[in-house]
């Protein structure tokens, strides 16, 4: 009777805790998600007001105008020599097209703001063209040419609440109506964001450039840190003896993946430039820099990806008489090397979204020309945003976010390889 | 291990001399760090002969096996003495090559260990980095007879392609002891290749041992008293790092001498 009361008296107690503990761990749920909603949030935010404001970018507004391709004017003497055709003038055609389709407006000054509403590029497009095709001389036809930066942001909005006329007039308005009216503007994808460098005119700036810059760097990047890295990784791991050198070495290194990153280019600018004479803005010494800051994070990933391989097959490769070095070269490496290839893209991907020590080593330049190799001056995608986010102009906006929005779709790619490579090789043993 | 039972110097009850010995292990002391682990073994390990270790959890029979390859070598704080011979050749000698010596006494693990790569490569890797086999031929001559030997060939001929840790527990482990032989080893040691599997498995590797110890020297290590019995020709009864005692099977089982063996084969201790 007694043993059944004393049961009976525990399960009370147990009963009377049982409440509590389940009411805490429903409060730990409730934190656990409040957190993870709390940094969803965020993202969601940043996301749609990053592509709300940088969808309007990978459109373009164009203005359809009536090109007499005058003879007189290209090439009076008739040879078609390229080097004529290079040198003609190309603004006063555009000139004398607009001129054409306003053809009340006379006023000196009305004529200069008239002009402006077409892009410069305008007479490159139209440069490019008639190189081409010398048969275009002596023709009229209808080209659609890129319309001014201004032009483009008023008749992207001119349907919203707050209509954006920037530096446009009354008359200039005016005239943007009636060219609506005649349906001689409209817009179309902006390929020229993806193909041209960085411009002062916003209608002409594209980030190929920075793409192409960011591009070498990071061959240059992975080219020297992954060998180094993963050499790295298995020489302490597998042969390096345990003592209070490695010891050292291990805490160095990862103190060297928290050093600040404007420091690895105060470096790369005191060791590649002034000491080694490397050439400035150039992506072989933005490769050489990010290489130096990626490199911790690649020995570290390395090592914790060695150290996952089972002994077990450490020891069934030692037992059957393997060398050291065939021992982790046939077994430990390959069960390895995902996770080495995960740490690694994780590391570009930090690099390709690294800007400050990209600032020490010059390649914040203004940059229009498209790099060809890793030795001409260039800029980096992140770069290439702090420049326009700095730019006073107001379609600038657009294009910092569009150009936010592309670098982050390399990073999703990136990331999203790293995370398929781990699920695809993941071993189980 | 207390200080005063490690300053008592003890007497290994038995013979532990084997007629026609291959392997011959003197004064054996193995230390981890400041630990003792095996405290002033001698053993002789006959050709041809299936020796048992057997003892409670800890004695060190593990630690032992392993010196006789060398794997005790792999651990950074372990520090082995006095003379081991393979043979006449001192196996602790720095001339003795460690890579060579691990081909010449293989070592069938207690968790089946299979790479993970086919069952062909499995066996075939051995040979392969020791240069055994001229040509593609020869290569697969040596993995089916390997195969063979170890009694796994029906199972698998048909998918030598497959992943080796695709197979049964058994089948594993009888996997890794082709690959151990595949590199014709003159000594097999196993360190309780069977505590891992089921009644059955573990029938059909016994059986093996006794179809190896035609050809080979065999050490095995068990935990299993009715294993060792049924296995192994000689006995060796660890306890807290010391061979206690040693001699004909039969004899360890029906009539040991010593009272702390006698113990444990009747089951009052371990």
């Amino acid at each position: 009777m007694s043993v059944d009361q004393d049961t009976n008296r525990h399960l009370e107690k147990v009963r009377a805790g049982l409440k509590q503990r389940y009411a805490r761990e429903k409060r730990f749920q409730f934190y656990g998600l409040l957190s993870v909603l709390t940094g969803l949030s965020f993202l969601v935010f940043f996301f749609v007001s990053i592509t709300s404001d940088g969808l309007s970018a990978f459109v373009q507004t164009s203005m359809r105008l009536e090109i007499a391709f005058d003879e007189a004017r290209i090439d009076p003497a008739g040879t078609r020599d390229p080097a004529t055709l290079e040198l003609a003038s190309y603004r006063s055609i555009v000139r004398d097209a607009m001129g054409r389709k306003f053809p009340e407006i006379s006023n000196t000054r009305a004529v200069r703001s008239l002009n402006q509403l077409v892009s410069i590029g305008a007479q490159y497009q139209l440069h490019d063209m008639v190189l081409a095709d010398p048969e275009l001389i002596g023709t009229t036809r209808a080209v659609w040419v890129p319309a001014d930066d201004a032009v483009d942001l008023y008749f992207k909005t001119r349907d919203e609440k707050t209509v954006l006329r920037s530096k446009l007039d009354e008359a200039q308005v005016a005239w943007i109506e009636r060219l609506i009216e005649g349906g001689d503007l409209k817009t179309s994808f902006n390929t020229e964001f993806f193909t041209a460098g960085d411009s002062r005119d916003p209608e002409m700036a594209g980030i190929w450039g920075a793409t192409a810059g960011s591009f070498y760097m990071l061959v240059i990047t992975i080219m020297i840190a992954f060998p180094v890295g993963v050499m790295s990784a298995i020489y302490l791991e597998e042969f390096a003896p345990k003592n209070r050198w490695t010891d050292l070495i291990e805490v160095n290194i990862n103190n060297l993946a928290a050093v600040p990153s404007i420091v690895f280019g105060l470096l790369g600018l005191a060791i590649f430039i002034n000491a080694m004479g490397m050439p400035r803005s150039a992506p072989l010494v933005g490769g050489l820099v990010l290489a130096l800051m990626t490199l911790p994070v690649i020995i570290i990933a390395g090592r914790a990806a060695i150290k996952s391989v089972p002994p077990s097959i450490r020891t069934a490769a030692l037992g059957i008489g393997a060398s050291q070095m065939q021992m982790v070269f046939h077994h430990v490496l390959p069960l390895a090397m995902p996770g080495m290839l995960t740490g690694a893209i994780i590391g570009m991907a930090r690099a390709l979204g690294e800007s400050a020590p990209l600032l020490m080593i010059g390649m914040v330049a203004f940059i229009v020309e498209v790099p060809g190799g890793p030795l001409d001056p260039a800029t980096a995608l992140p770069v290439q945003v702090f420049l326009w986010a700095d730019s006073p102009e107001r379609s600038f906006v657009a294009r910092t976010s569009a150009a936010i929005i592309v670098l982050l779709l390399f990073l999703l790619v990136m990331n999203t390889t790293a995370v398929w490579l781990r699920r695809r090789f993941e071993r189980r043993w | 291990m207390n200080d005063t039972a490690k300053s008592e110097s003890y007497e290994t009850v038995g013979d532990s001399h084997a007629q026609d010995p291959v392997i011959r292990a003197r004064n054996i002391d193995v230390f981890y760090g400041d630990k003792q682990a095996i405290d002033n073994v001698s053993l002789e390990l006959g050709k041809n002969e299936v020796v048992s270790l057997i003892g409670p959890s800890g004695c060190g029979k593990s630690t032992f096996l392993r010196c006789f390859n060398r794997m005790n070598d792999t651990i950074e704080s372990a520090r082995v003495t006095g003379d081991i011979s393979l043979y006449n050749e001192n196996i602790y000698d720095r001339k003795m090559d460690v890579v060579l010596l691990r081909a010449r006494v293989g070592i069938v693990f207690q968790k089946p260990n299979p790479f993970p790569k086919s069952i062909y490569e499995n066996v075939a890797y051995g040979p392969r980095i020791h240069g055994l086999a001229n040509d593609r031929a020869q290569l697969d001559d040596i993995v089916f007879t390997s195969l063979r030997k170890a009694g796994l060939l029906n199972e698998v001929k048909d998918r030598l392609d497959e992943p080796g840790t695709g197979l049964s527990g058994g089948q594993q482990q009888r996997l890794c002891i082709a690959r151990t032989i595949a590199v014709a080893p003159e000594v097999i040691l196993m360190d309780e290749p069977c505590s891992a599997l089921d009644p059955i498995a573990t029938a059909r590797i016994e059986d093996l041992i006794d179809e190896l110890s035609a050809n080979y020297t065999i050490a095995i290590v068990t935990h299993s008293m009715q294993q060792a019995a049924r296995v192994s020709q000689r006995t060796a009864y660890f306890h807290l790092g010391r061979l206690i005692e040693v001699g004909r099977t039969d004899d360890i089982f029906t009539n040991p001498r010593h009272k702390l063996t006698e113990d444990y084969v009747t089951g009052r201790f371990g």
